[in-house]
């Protein structure tokens, strides 16, 4: 593979990274701060139990562990691409939150949140088709 | 007044922060070992640019600002936030990581911002 295919594809395969982590990772966490349930903190052994309750749920783990994934992604990505063509690029996550509503979630999506997703779509796209680094080499 | 403010924090040290941090990881140059312990010490390398440090110093203030605006403002605040961040980004690209933007990645940049904006009104 030349370098600049190669360069191609490690963006490539660390923005999708990002897009599928950082979305899961919030619902996941979600998810998981609703089952610990409402948070009413009033003395400090309230405050260690909802702290143990919220250690002890699985679903809380696995998203601080799919955000921390994002995170390395997002470090690594910027170390040799466009901070200008990373960030419009990983809108791309709006349109996987959609689809983990749908799916995963069972909620509706308005059109309206559709025809944004659409334009995010044609935007990055666009975006996509420049080379992901326009400065020299450091 | 204070909504002004709160408002330029967010968009400006949230993208002002990421633009740091995007910097400092420029100064650790392309990350081409992706076996965990190079990846590790290329994080660590970070920790060594003071640009790291005040990146996520500025994107801590932002969110903490963030958190003070939705205990008075309705999340349909966030939108133009959001939107607007894209253009704070690459405006920082061009002269703050000297990124050349070509009229076909502004092209984009602006959808983006559009389609951003359409998927938050869309949610309510």
């Amino acid at each position: 593979m030349d370098s600049h295919k190669r360069l191609h594809f490690k963006t490539f395969a660390m923005i999708l990274i990002m897009i599928i982590a950082g979305p899961l990772g919030n619902v996941l966490l979600g998810k998981g701060m609703q089952s610990v349930g409402a948070t009413d903190v009033a003395t400090f052994s309230d405050l260690v139990h909802v702290v143990g309750r919220v250690l002890a749920s699985s679903d809380i783990w696995l998203g601080v562990a799919s955000l921390l994934t994002f995170f390395v992604a997002n470090l690594l990505v910027l170390s040799w691409a466009d901070y200008s063509y990373v960030q419009p690029a990983s809108s791309m996550a709006y349109g996987v939150v959609a689809l983990l509503a749908v799916f995963v979630l069972r909620e509706a999506v308005s059109p309206l949140r559709w025809a944004g997703i659409a334009v995010i779509c044609l935007g990055v796209f666009i975006v996509g088709r420049t080379h992901p680094r326009t400065t020299g080499h450091q | 007044m204070f909504k002004f403010i709160y408002f330029f924090m967010i968009v400006v040290a949230g993208t002002g922060g990421e633009l740091c941090v995007s910097r400092a990881m420029k100064q650790v140059g392309e990350v081409k070992d992706f076996r965990p312990a190079a990846v590790v010490g290329s994080l660590l390398r970070s920790l060594r640019s003071k640009w790291m440090w005040i990146g996520v110093g500025l994107m801590t203030l932002a969110f903490f600002s963030l958190l003070a605006v939705l205990s008075f403002e309705k999340v349909s605040f966030v939108v133009p936030v959001t939107a607007l961040s894209y253009v704070a980004g690459a405006l920082g690209g061009r002269f703050f990581l000297g990124e050349t933007i070509s009229s076909s990645r502004w092209t984009g940049i602006v959808l983006v911002c559009i389609g951003v904006t359409l998927v938050f009104l869309g949610k309510g």
